[in-house]
């Protein structure tokens, strides 16, 4: 059905340079754009932003509960806040302050979570960030996206200048594949369709979206017809693509580089419970903290790869080698 | 009617500012008069509430009399949001009562509104709520949140090149949570001498006395150390607050940090200095007897 080729060979991007070069653009054209880093120069991109604008940068040093409380003043007095730093701690350290100060207050400011999920894979369980989809996606008010690659990280960025309300971006630092083209154009709330299909949906986000449009061509090769969601933005969720998918194929493999339990997976199967039950499963870090190792390691330690998601879509529709 | 802010003379909104006395004395008087007011305001509503904090009410109404009333804060109740404003955030968002009785007095809404603190569906929750109230800068209650904010506004007024400026109340004992010394490293970093933070030093907290919970000691001390310019004063002195507030910063390049020596429970002699009248409740005897005190009334 598809020409495009495996993504195994495809040229590889880390979509904080996408992130750094749209935020750069943005600041460049827009005065009310500013950066908020807790330190985290190097970790965030920033360095070239602070040199190019100076007066616009703020480095609150390691102090992520006044990193997102200054967001929130930021915002007050009229301007765009980028607050930028590793996930693990922009989200658990800052908890309270993003529910109250940015969710709750429906504050201007733009959260960009930078090396999420299992990014930072050797440095233990400390710093992997698999709980911030969860804790992001139940804050009324807050967005959640998750791009795929570095074309949907620019759009995403873009996007936020002229979404006023708080938003969580989740800037993945493990390298992906491109699986958007060119004119790609983000759309809140909207998943894309990646791959139609009948038989099974996989819906993913993140770098799991390259890893689930392989699993279809596999799944094809099989004589399975995957339809393939990039559903990017967790929140607000499309419930019209989860209930279409519902529809017209006979199961959904969800799949996130995150705890399954509350993000994704969880989001999906809410929908699904409560309008057209069908068969699900969710792929991503079941119940318990990940061992240590590189990303990619924890990825098939997981199962978080192309042959487990053709395997879940496979068990799914009771069709997996015995 | 024009206020001295910044050592200078401004023009302040004075159709909806009541009339300050010109001389200081007699500024001073009216000014207590007003904290009185507020007092008295915010002990109906926790009666009429059954809830409340009205230790910590009691407290900063001096203060805050002296900012809204007194004509201190740049602001408008016309254009609540108007761009060039000074805010003002209640960090120890468990005064509400007090703040909600001042930012009525100073006409953000009208002061029959105050009837409805904490009724199901109000706008004047227990604790102050930007998003639903007219004035409000910040949703506060969750304590150490107040200065954060006010430090991001203040350097949202030094990008914009604007001269508005920023105030912050905070309790004492609200500063034992860490992220008021984050923000208080930002301030001095940034040299933020547009911030003005101001404690509410009644030496009480939920518990019992500070000094018995967390010693809060030497605090002046820690805010200097920290790159504050520290001032101590009398915070039930209407006279000595106006000044301060209207000669600030207290330094040039440095945030300001006015600690208010205070009495919790101030003017109401059997709830002053009680730590169990953090959040106490009057009951009608104890409101009559208050009122008396106080000599004031409250119309609403």
């Amino acid at each position: 059905m598809t020409s495009t080729p495996d993504s195994s060979a495809m040229q590889l991007f880390d979509c904080r340079d996408a992130y750094m070069s749209a935020l750069e653009e943005m600041a460049a054209a827009d005065t009310r754009v500013c950066a908020v880093a807790n330190d985290s120069l190097s970790s965030a991109k920033l360095k070239n932003f602070k040199a190019k604008f100076p007066d616009r940068f703020v480095n609150v040093g390691i102090a992520e509960q006044n990193m997102v409380g200054i967001g929130a003043g930021l915002a007050n007095g009229g301007m765009v806040p980028y607050v930028c730093g590793a996930s693990c701690f922009l989200t658990a350290r800052a908890m309270e302050q993003v529910k109250v100060d940015l969710a709750y207050t429906r504050a201007n400011v733009k959260l960009c979570a930078m090396s999420p999920g299992m990014a930072y894979g050797q440095l233990g369980p400390t710093h992997h960030s698999i709980e911030d989809l969860a804790w992001m996606r139940v804050l009324p008010n807050l967005a959640v996206i998750v791009p795929a690659d570095p074309i949907e990280t620019t759009a995403a960025m873009r996007y936020s200048l002229v979404h006023e309300g708080p938003m969580f971006l989740r800037i993945a630092r493990v390298p992906v594949p491109r699986v958007h083209d060119d004119k790609y154009d983000f759309k809140l709330g909207r998943a894309v369709k990646l791959r139609e299909g009948s038989d099974v949906t996989l819906i993913a986000n993140g770098l799991l979206v390259a890893r689930a449009l392989d699993a279809a061509r596999a799944l094809e090769a099989r004589g399975v017809s995957a339809r393939v969601l990039n559903m990017s933005t967790v929140k607000p969720l499309d419930r019209e693509a989860i209930l279409d998918a519902a529809q017209a194929t006979r199961g959904i493999v969800t799949a996130e580089e995150a705890l399954a339990a509350g993000g994704l997976g969880g989001a999906v199967a809410e929908v699904v419970a409560q309008a057209h039950p069908i068969p699900m499963r969710t792929l991503g870090v079941p119940d318990t903290f990940a061992p240590t190792g590189t990303a990619e390691f924890l990825l098939e330690h997981f199962g978080l790869t192309a042959a487990g998601i053709e395997y879940a879509a496979l068990e799914l529709l009771g069709k997996e080698e015995k | 009617m024009r206020a001295a802010v910044n050592g200078s003379v401004v023009d302040c909104m004075s159709e909806s500012l009541p009339e300050i006395p010109a001389a200081a004395q007699e500024r001073a008087e009216w000014l207590h008069r007003k904290g009185n007011w507020i007092r008295l305001s915010a002990m109906t509503m926790n009666h009429r509430a059954g809830m409340g904090h009205t230790g910590g009410d009691l407290s900063s109404a001096d203060i805050l009399a002296t900012l809204y009333l007194g004509g201190v804060l740049h602001v408008d109740p016309a254009k609540p949001r108007w761009p060039q404003r000074d805010r003002f955030i209640l960090s120890k968002g468990h005064g509400a009562a007090a703040f909600y009785s001042t930012l009525a007095a100073r006409g953000f809404f009208p002061v029959e509104q105050l009837r409805t603190y904490m009724e199901p569906l109000s706008m004047l929750n227990g604790h102050p709520d930007r998003n639903k109230l007219p004035g409000v800068e910040a949703n506060t209650g969750p304590l150490g949140h107040g200065l954060p904010i006010a430090v991001g506004a203040a350097l949202a007024a030094r990008m914009r090149r604007e001269p508005w400026r920023i105030f912050v109340m905070t309790g004492d004992g609200e500063l034992q949570e860490g992220s008021n010394w984050e923000a208080a490293m930002t301030a001095q970093h940034y040299g933020l001498d547009n911030l003005t933070m101001i404690v509410d030093r009644n030496r009480i907290q939920q518990g019992d006395f500070t000094e018995n919970t967390i010693r809060m000691e030497p605090l002046a001390a820690r805010f200097t150390a920290f790159g504050f310019a520290t001032d101590e004063i009398d915070g039930h002195d209407t006279g000595a607050l106006f000044e301060r507030f209207t000669h600030l910063p207290i330094e040039p390049g440095k945030p300001s940090c006015v600690i208010a020596r205070t009495v919790k429970g101030k003017g109401v002699s059997f709830a002053e200095n009680e730590p169990a009248w953090h959040h106490g409740v009057p009951s009608a005897e104890q409101l009559h007897a208050a009122a008396k005190e106080l000599g004031a009334e409250v119309g609403w």
